[in-house]
């Protein structure tokens, strides 16, 4: 059996030996570019969409968490903030900006959803500007208010830090729920609209594109620049992993004390770990928001925060493709998966659906129970999480030796 | 003091204070009552009315509080289900009410029989609830890194409050059995009203109760024993796991009679009240300094009347209102985990 078992392996040695890896990169990459033409602009697509949106963000959690090692609890708040940059950016949010006549910058009138005037200009109030330099301006911010928010956390560690998050992502969608005219009655900008949310925002605007993207019937666009996203976070991520920085985020999540006298500077990692974390929700944020066309508070609830984390946790965490795998099938089942469950719902007498939060809960819970380290783990995490058991069978087998003795000696 | 703390360490020399640490100390609450006395100042009658609020409504606080720091003393663990706990207790009394046809129209021997009896009732469901999800979710991950008990404790919590949707999908009114919004009596031109009075005269002996029993009883020995050190207490011959199934079942009594008093002084109830109220209270517990039981009585007051001040919607000439409360309640959080994790009080805690 044992010896079945590792000529297969050698065979697949082989074969890796054969065939370099970045082919089978290639090969996966052409296969996701491919992939609408497959499937159609329907609701599928519509699902894949929203579900790249979501491995960047769990990809952005996964600096803090897998690789640093700080618990964040409430990374929704970047989502937040990314997306109502791109709600105060490209939308009529603002008004009276420039004396009314709106503030545009390589915009058409394709993304606005607004005729052009015979001069070639935009007629439209508010702020309009492009999608991709929303983009470094969002991320730019989130990744201070990282900073912003890392900053005071330093000194904490574990549950104190994780509260901490919390708190921080509950306050800040009750601030851009709450000002709607003005901060605290003073002055009277409206930045959100309360609760009813900023809509509508405009569209993704490439230069070469003829047409107003992703609308219902061509969503292919609005697919592939997702997909650059993603694989855009991936490199980020890989590089950032295997760098200088990237070390050390998994020396201080190993050892803090440790790392700080082999000459890490703590300070300087863990800043560098929520700014990048940070500025990926914010990234994700911006898409979000020009592709649901609306920015609502109500997106941005405690729930949203610990789907994200759920999400990095089920995957395995500080693994990349784990946590790819992670949010694919946490927001596909999300999807499609627990509306399946409806047809439960006429024998259990109650609305499974409802309860699709109480279902992740359940899930986090056999997940932790079972198999911490998530579905594909890395390496390190799971021997970190299986150290007793590891301990274990070293014992057992010490008792074994023992009677062993025994025995001889009888 | 120290007695009350289930953390304190035994005979740790007290260390050299320099005026900066003095200062530290001090800031927070100085600022805190600075603040109210300006407040104060500002707008006294409304002031002295809010306050009053804010201490019988930290009344609950203190008493979900306690459960957060009991715990937490113990396990070094946020029970992030204990807010769910305290929801279904207040769901446990609302049913007994409604089951045994108890209404404002009953008698009032009546009444006050059912309050009691169901009292009883219902922290004796939230507790045995709050040692289930000890059992079932905490345990099994006692030796796991700190991380893994946190996300079950999260992951419960999202169980509970979907258990909770599911029992009661809408907003529940509650029976109006004490008169609530009747005044009792008028103190400084503050109506002291029916809630605020059974607020206190339900919490304040609980409380008692819980601070005798952990100075002066046996058990009480082995948990203080046990937040200390669970090997060294292990070694002593106390039964740690059966110890901490005491810390989760007294914490979880406490919460249940909160949700009791929650749904008779606030009258309705609804199955996401636990998240927002286990929040505050386990700030409340941090202010107090966390696994100091008196620090999160003290804390859930402070808590209480800070809401209070807030919903009140007008601090020095700031617009808040209700809808600011919580970015306020967890703004204050943020500030004291920061400037002052051991708590108001000054307690050390393992977590330091």
């Amino acid at each position: 059996m044992s010896a079945a078992i590792a000529s297969i392996r050698q065979g697949r040695n082989t074969l890796r030996g054969l065939v370099p890896s970045w082919t089978w990169m290639l090969f996966f990459l052409v296969l996701a570019i491919l992939f609408p033409f497959a499937t159609g602009s329907g609701s599928f697509l519509d699902a894949c969409i929203q579900t790249l949106a979501y491995v960047i963000m769990a990809l952005g959690l996964n600096i803090v968490v897998g690789f640093a090692g700080l618990l964040d609890l409430g990374y929704v708040a970047f989502y937040a903030i990314g997306a109502f940059v791109i709600g105060w950016f490209g939308s009529q949010q603002f008004p009276d900006v420039n004396g009314g006549k709106g503030i545009h910058i390589l915009v058409s009138d394709r993304s606005t959803f607004q005729p052009k005037l015979s001069g070639g200009k935009l007629d439209i109030a508010g702020i309009h500007i492009n999608f991709f330099f929303v983009i470094f301006i969002a991320m730019a911010i989130t990744a201070l208010w990282g900073v912003l928010l890392g900053a005071p956390t330093l000194r904490l560690r574990g549950d104190y830090l994780a509260i901490v998050t919390l708190a921080f992502g509950e306050i800040v969608p009750r601030i851009f729920e709450n000002s709607t005219s003005g901060l605290f009655g003073i002055g009277s900008t409206d930045f959100s609209h309360g609760r009813q949310g900023i809509t509508p925002i405009d569209t993704i605007n490439l230069p070469w594109s003829k047409d107003i993207l992703y609308t219902d019937a061509n969503l292919k666009p609005a697919y592939w620049v997702a997909l650059g996203m993603v694989l855009f976070t991936i490199f980020v991520n890989r590089r950032l992993r295997d760098s200088r920085m990237g070390r050390a985020w998994i020396a201080v999540r190993e050892d803090e004390v440790a790392a700080a006298s082999m000459g890490v500077n703590l300070v300087r990692t863990k800043l560098w770990a929520y700014a990048m974390g940070a500025a990926f929700g914010g990234f994700a944020g911006v898409f979000l928001g020009t592709y649901t066309n609306t920015v609502n508070v109500d997106q941005f609830e405690f729930g949203q925060s610990v789907f994200i984390l759920a999400m990095v946790i089920v995957g395995g965490m500080g693994n990349i493709w784990g946590v790819i795998v992670g949010a694919i099938a946490l927001s596909m089942m999300n999807r499609y998966g627990l509306p399946q469950l409806n047809d439960l719902s006429e024998p259990l007498g109650f609305d499974v659906t409802a309860i699709s939060f109480g279902i992740f809960g359940f899930f986090l819970l056999i997940m932790m129970v079972l198999r911490p380290e998530g579905l594909i783990p890395s390496g390190r995490r799971r021997l970190e999480l299986h150290e007793s058991e590891i301990e274990g069978p070293e014992d057992t087998g010490a008792v074994g030796d023992m009677s062993q003795m025994y025995e001889v000696r009888k | 003091m120290e007695a009350a703390s289930i953390t304190e360490t035994a005979s740790a020399p007290p260390p050299a204070r320099k005026a900066g640490d003095v200062l530290n100390a001090y800031a927070l609450p100085l600022l805190l009552f600075g603040a109210l006395v300006a407040q104060f100042i500002y707008e006294p009658t409304a002031t002295l009315d809010n306050v009053k609020t804010g201490l019988s409504n930290g009344m609950v606080w203190a008493l979900i509080a306690l459960g957060y720091t009991l715990v937490y003393g113990i396990v070094e663990l946020i029970n992030f289900a204990h807010g769910e706990v305290f929801m279904i207790g207040a769901f446990v009394s609302l049913s007994l009410w409604q089951t045994f046809g108890v209404t404002d129209q009953t008698s009032l021997v009546l009444i006050v029989v059912s309050i009691i009896v169901f009292l009883a009732c219902s922290m004796f469901a939230s507790a045995s609830l709050n040692v289930l999800i000890e059992r079932a979710a905490y345990r099994p991950l006692r030796n796991a890194p700190k991380l893994a008990p946190l996300i079950t404790a999260i992951g419960m919590s999202f169980i509970l409050q979907n258990v909770g949707l599911l029992w009661r999908p809408t907003p529940d009114q509650v029976p109006d059995l004490i008169g609530s919004h009747a005044k009792y009596f008028t103190i400084f031109d503050v109506d002291v009203l029916h809630s605020d009075v059974f607020a206190v005269v339900i919490t304040v002996p609980l409380l008692m109760g819980l601070l005798w029993f952990v100075n002066n009883t046996k058990h009480g020995k082995a948990m203080r024993a046990t937040a200390q050190d669970p090997d060294a207490a292990r070694l002593m011959g106390i039964d740690v796991d059966r110890t901490i199934s005491l810390t989760f079942l007294l914490g979880g009594a406490m919460a249940g009679a909160a949700g009791l008093i929650y749904a008779l002084y606030n009258l309705t109830v609804r199955f996401n009240m636990g998240f927002t109220a286990g929040l505050i209270a386990f700030t409340a517990a941090v202010m107090g300094g966390i696994g100091n039981l008196k620090g999160a009585v003290i804390g859930g007051l402070i808590i209480g009347v800070i809401q209070a001040i807030s919903d009140g919607g007008n601090f020095l000439g700031l617009r808040l209102g209700e809808a600011w409360t919580p970015a306020v309640v967890f703004g204050i959080l943020i500030l004291v985990m920061v400037f002052r994790p051991q708590g108001l009080f000054g307690e050390e805690t393992r977590e330091g």
